[in-house]
């Protein structure tokens, strides 16, 4: 597989449904050339100052570590002779400069490490909060289509990965130009014709490294890919253990699992043999290097036109000039890596929110009236998938104020969709949803969820305590009002039997909560919410039949005057609505008060007898 | 040590790291010979690279010192033998250890991954699939590196600085001793490192998995955080766990930072020491220059082992870490190595044998069963209490309770997914924890009340509940009853990818799906908990028609909220307090049963 960048977006795919050459199929999402080089330097630029600091405090730490076999030289060639002469000073200065030497490169060390850490960490930090505050700003549509484990690969692994480059391979590729240019330079003033040697071995190590960057590039990107396979897997048995122990598919699953668990082994083992080749190739043009070095410097010592200190230093700064070539090594490693997955990071980043926060945001009317619902106004919406299925054809609906609608129709009528619109879950593709006379596009969030609330059937709990979650719905809520919203909705009694109430963790030790109470929950949030329009999408459905009377009683108190969209199978929650919409392939098929529809001879009347007779 | 961990982990206590590690000695006993033999080459490789000092003596106090052009060629030859010598045997080693050590961590995953498809579900609820998941990933990498790097070379520099150390001795003594001095502190220094560090880097790690946790719950719960605009405040609580971690990162690297600078500065001022005594004995005339040089390169050579310690320990502490959180998981007790209950004379009924037996104990019985939650409080009121419920063979039960009331705890019951604390369960007679519960499994099947689907396609989700020789036939007959024949409209047809990986369904397609799976074995034993939730009512009426020809002649149970539920029973349990308060057919419970009134029309009973 080639790196994802390379390959074009799908140009003009018209399949209706599911375009074959979906990038959501991929890993990674495509993103714009140079977006993965341009987030580095964003990530690194309100930092500059600090990485400056850095880089001083290496470049004078590798100063006075380099500085040792430059004693070495002057203690060889001038302190011995003077001493023999009787003169100590120079010796004297040898032992005094190589305990400085030590110390403050110790000393700079500390300094170092301690400066870059908070460098790569505030790095982390903030790339972090980046792919975080993101997939939380991406619409929900995004998330329907982008699994959720490989959102969380991205803000696990391949953050982790970036950490390894910025930990090891940062400070290892600092270290090492340096030293290639301070031995380089010492080189070349102790003797130039040695020092022109060492630097013309760079030119054969050079040509290795590209190589192997080249052929680690594909490598790395396989195996993230392979990783990334291994964990939505792994993710995706772990939340589904019941059916995966219920239906006995832990031996499928054991192989499936080893299937992609040998992909990303094969990888892996990939990634060091060419680590290998690279250690071998590098060491042996190296060691030949030094091996003709020291030739030719001890051909010119024997002549005489070469002092023995000089070429003891050089001998020393050899070995320290191709020691850090394994480390070159792991930091491309780290690179490689860190590369592949700053790609996917920036993939990521690049994807537009299909639904924006306003630039400008207005704000709602005050409302007159004591009630506290708002006019819900569909204007010529239409709405179609991005890739061409055109889900709710063109119309109008008003609710007015206050006004309780339920939406019955079939599963695929396009009643949940009409939900997200007003919860602005999705943007319509044509037209304009508006809250009392706004559009729901120029409010900011925490306006538009004073306005539009929306309680689908989904029971997710987050861990914390009960009340925390129901606190979501109004996080300064005080427990009273947490505990009145529970009563209302009838929750306050099994919560308060939880061995701990309210303050029962939902993933410790008898937090376990049955989905019929999961929904009550939900339903406790919303009330706390209090918004001026309540959507309710099929949230009932695990509600028994005197939990599902508790809400309607919830609704017509608590939560009397406000606009209720009410999306239910069942039957009853229509009967406290004041005018049911009946939806048929996207379109309103009819449109009245409960009564009138259940008299006239339409689907909803048939329906209607269908549900009473089921009662009986 | 406090943490703030949330994490059902038990506190890390004293413990050595040697030990820990010795843990991970199964999974690399298949490899040992490599690695043994990989470790052996690169010591070899390291101690060609201290005899290079010994040749530049030869050198300098040999031909440089005599002139002797054709000795400094042979110095040379010797010395670019010994690089290539030293060049391969590194590339050797990595060779040796490359695809066995990538073996050992694909074969520590998959093991993890089967073991934890094993664990009871109530292990499940406790812990959250990030932390899991962290096990399973960063855990193991850091193991693999820690075969791959500390272990080898911790060996490998404690030859080399020994050989070198001794060679040292061997040049001149004096000099070797001053440089073997500053070992002693770095040693000490290193001792006290790694135990502290080892606290850090195992609290860095557990907050990396709570961390992990949010973004999981965050993604998952995204419909939610949307609908109420609360992203702010989840990113906040994010920002501040990561920030958390950002200071647990910046404690391990002023660790690391000190131990550094030790390691760093020791070594050296004992080189310049060196140095200078060196180079006072050579003005002498009692040391050679060309023994000086070798010393000092000798010594310089030893600097990266000795340099590299540090970091090693720290890894290797990392290692143990990651060690110990993955054998937390691994020490848990699967389902199958429970201590099965001794099995019981299979039934009281006589004339056993394969043929159903008659009378009392066919169908599934439960026989005065209790059931508490393990982790419960010992103090705690039994989720279930002295069921005692006899579905016949081939009647449909209702079960009918308020919410929370234990519904779906028992039906977790009949194929184990939670073990009744006491009592019985038989199928037929049969008591279910004396069959091997792949059997049981197979006996009964389960529509769950979430149903879930994985990402494969719409036939392998719905296949998975038959047996292997199941075709298409049994597909399509399941399909139609559970109505979800919008599976033939879908855009590969019943080959088309659903789950995590595929096309999104909606609830009500994605029970419909459920409920085929569930019944195209043709299992003997069927429990559906609230089956039809998620269907709106034109689809729930077809599929309640379809369901009546199946349970005809299955024995199901079946959790039911509503009135039209009910009515595919034939007789309806009350569950109510954790115990079945009445049992009856619909209309009885409806006159007699004030609660089952309440229940099934939401009003209070007039007659009450």
């Amino acid at each position: 597989m080639t790196a994802p960048t390379t390959t074009a977006p799908p140009a003009d795919d018209r399949e209706p449904v599911r375009p074959k050459d979906d990038p959501f199929d991929r890993d990674a999402l495509p993103a714009a050339p140079g977006a993965t080089g341009a987030l580095l330097r964003s990530l690194l630029a309100p930092m500059r100052a600090r990485v400056a600091v850095v880089a001083v405090l290496l470049l004078l730490q590798q100063a006075a570590v380099q500085a040792g076999p430059l004693l070495v030289a002057y203690a060889i060639d001038s302190a011995v002779p003077a001493f023999q002469d009787g003169r100590h000073g120079p010796l004297i200065a040898v032992a005094v400069g190589y305990a400085l030497c030590a110390s403050v490169s110790g000393i700079l060390q500390y300094a170092f490490i301690r400066a870059s850490a908070r460098v790569n960490q505030d790095v982390l930090l903030d790339l972090r909060g980046r792919i975080f505050r993101h997939a939380q700003a991406l619409s929900v549509d995004f998330h329907e289509r982008y699994t959720s484990g490989r959102l969380i690969s991205r803000s696990t692994t391949d953050v982790e990965s970036l950490r390894e480059l910025l930990d090891e391979g940062l400070q290892e590729l600092i270290t090492v130009i340096l030293s290639f240019v301070y031995i380089s330079a010492m080189l070349l003033w102790l003797d130039m014709g040695l020092g022109a040697v060492a630097v013309a071995s760079f030119v054969p190590l050079y040509l290795l490294v590209r190589l192997y960057r080249r052929r680690a590039a594909r490598i790395y990107s396989v195996r993230s890919t392979a990783i990334a396979a291994v964990i939505v897997k792994f993710v995706e048995t772990m939340n589904g253990i019941r059916p995966v122990r219920a239906f006995r598919r832990e031996r499928v699953n054991d192989d499936d699992f080893r299937v992609l668990n040998r992909h990303h082994e094969r990888a892996n083992g990939d990634a060091i043999l060419e680590m290998a080749r690279y250690v071998v190739g590098s060491r042996l043009v190296a060691n030949t290097a030094v091996a003709g070095i020291v030739l030719w410097g001890a051909y010119r010592v024997a002549d005489g036109s070469l002092a023995l200190g000089v070429l003891a230093a050089a001998v020393l700064y050899l070995r320290r000039l191709y020691d850090p070539i394994d480390r070159l090594g792991m930091f491309l490693n780290s690179y490689q890596s860190a590369a592949a997955s700053l790609e996917k990071i920036a993939g990521l980043l690049a994807q537009v929110p299909s639904v924006p926060e306003p630039a400008k945001p207005r704000s709602l009317p005050v409302q007159e009236s004591e009630h506290p619902g708002r006019e819900v106004v569909f204007e010529d919406v239409r709405f179609a998938y991005r890739t061409g299925g055109e889900v709710l054809p063109r119309f109008s609906l008003t609710l007015p104020a206050g006004q309780t609608v339920a939406v019955v129709g079939s599963t695929g009528a396009g009643k949940s969709t009409l939900a997200k619109l007003l919860a602005r879950f999705y943007d319509p593709s044509d037209g304009r949803v508006l809250l009392d006379g706004v559009d729901l596009r120029e409010l900011a969030v925490p306006e538009l969820r004073r306005g539009v609330v929306m309680v689908t059937q989904e029971s997710f709990l987050f861990s914390g305590t009960v009340a925390e979650n129901i606190a979501i719905g109004r996080p300064d809520a005080t427990r009273e009002e947490i505990e009145q919203a529970a009563k209302a909705i009838g929750a306050h009694d099994f919560i308060t039997a939880l061995p701990d109430g309210y303050d029962t963790d939902v993933r410790k030790r008898g937090g376990r909560i049955s989905a019929g109470q999961r929904q009550l929950v939900a339903f406790a949030r919303a009330l706390l919410a209090d918004p001026a329009v309540l959507i309710l999408d099929e949230a009932t459905s695990s509600l028994d039949i005197p939990g599902e009377r508790a809400v309607q009683r919830a609704m017509s108190t608590v939560l009397r005057g406000r606009t209720a969209v009410v999306i239910a199978h069942r039957l009853s929650t229509v009967e406290i609505a004041d005018r049911v919409l009946v939806m048929a392939d996207g379109r309103i098929v009819e449109d009245g008060s409960p009564d009138r529809l259940i008299a006239g001879s339409g689907e909803f009347a048939e329906l209607h007898k269908a549900w009473r007779e089921s009662l009986a | 040590m406090s943490t703030t961990v949330a994490n059902p982990a038990s506190e890390p206590h004293d413990r050595s790291a040697v030990r820990t590690l010795l843990r991970l000695w199964p999974f690399v006993r298949p490899v040992r010979a490599r690695l043994f033999t990989a470790a052996f080459v690169a010591v070899l490789a390291s101690c060609t690279g201290l005899v290079f000092p010994l040749v530049l003596k030869w050198m300098v106090d040999g031909p440089v010192a005599d002139r002797d052009p054709r000795g400094v060629w042979l110095g040379a030859l010797y010395l670019l033998l010994l690089g290539f010598a030293e060049a391969l045997l590194f590339g050797l080693r990595r060779w040796l250890v490359a695809r066995p050590l990538a073996g050992v961590e694909a074969e520590m995953r998959a093991v993890l991954y089967g073991h934890l498809q094993r664990l009871p579900v109530a292990f499940h609820d406790r812990w959250a699939s990030g932390q899991l998941l962290s096990r399973g990933t960063t855990d193991l990498m850091l193991l693999r590196m820690f075969l791959a790097f500390p272990l080898t070379f911790l060996l490998v520099n404690a030859a080399t600085i020994a050989v070198g150390m001794t060679i040292m001795l061997i040049q001149e003594w004096t000099l070797g001793l001053m440089l073997l001095v500053p070992a002693v502190p770095v040693v000490i220094m290193c001792s006290v490192f790694e135990r502290r560090y080892a606290r850090v880097a195992r609290l860095a790690q557990d907050q990396v998995g709570d961390l992990t946790t949010v973004v999981e719950e965050s993604v998952l719960g995204i419909r939610i955080i949307k609908g109420f605009g609360r992203h702010r405040s989840q990113a906040r609580a994010f920002r501040e766990l990561s920030r958390t971690l950002r200071g647990t990162e910046l404690r391990k690297a002023r660790l690391l930072a000190t131990i550094w600078a030790v390691i760093v500065t020791l070594p050296e001022l004992a080189i310049g020491a060196a140095l200078t005594w060196g180079a006072i004995q050579v003005a002498d005339g009692s040391l050679s220059p060309g023994t000086l040089v070798a010393v000092l390169s000798t010594a310089l050579a030893l600097r990266w082992p000795v340099d590299s310690i540090g970091f090693l320990l720290a890894m290797s502490q990392e290692a143990a870490t990651a060690t110990e959180r993955y054998f937390e998981v691994l020490d848990e007790l699967p389902e199958s190595t429970e201590t099965e209950k001794e099995s019981v004379p299979r039934t009281t009924a006589p004339g056993t044998g394969d043929a159903p037996p008659p009378g009392d104990s066919n169908g599934l019985r439960f026989h005065d069963v209790r059931f508490r939650y393990p982790d419960a409080p010992a103090d705690a009121a039994p989720v279930l209490d002295r069921i005692d419920l006899h579905i016949r063979s081939g009647e449909t039960m209702a079960l009918v309770g308020a919410t929370g009331s234990g519904k779906t705890t028992l039906t977790a019951l009949v194929p184990r997914l939670h073990e009744a604390t006491a009592g019985r369960i038989t199928l037929d007679g049969e008591d279910i924890t004396a069959m091997p519960r792949e059997r049981l499994r197979s006996l009964v099947s389960v529509a769950f009340e979430e149903p879930t689907l994985f990402s494969a396609t719409v036939a392998d989700n719905v296949l998975m509940g038959a047996p292997a020789d199941a075709g298409e036939r049994e597909l399509e007959r399941a399909l139609s009853v559970a109505q979800a024949d919008f599976a033939h409209s879908l855009p590969q047809g019943s080959g088309t990818q659903v789950g995590e990986q595929g096309l999104s369904l909606s609830g009500g397609q994605r029970q419909r799906l459920a409920l085929a799976r569930a019944v195209v074995g043709r299992p003997r034993f069927l429990v559906l908990d609230d089956p039809l939730s998620a269907l709106d009512v034109h689809t729930e009426a077809l599929v309640e028609a379809a369901l009546r020809q199946v349970l005809a002649d299955t024995t199901a149970l079946v959790v039911a909220h509503r009135p039209s539920t009910v009515l595919l029973a034939d007789r309806v349990a009350v569950l109510s307090g954790g115990r079945i308060t009445a049992v009856g057919t619909h209309q009885e419970l409806l006159r007699t049963n004030p609660e089952y009134a309440h229940l099934m029309s939401g009003t209070e009973s007039e007659d009450r």
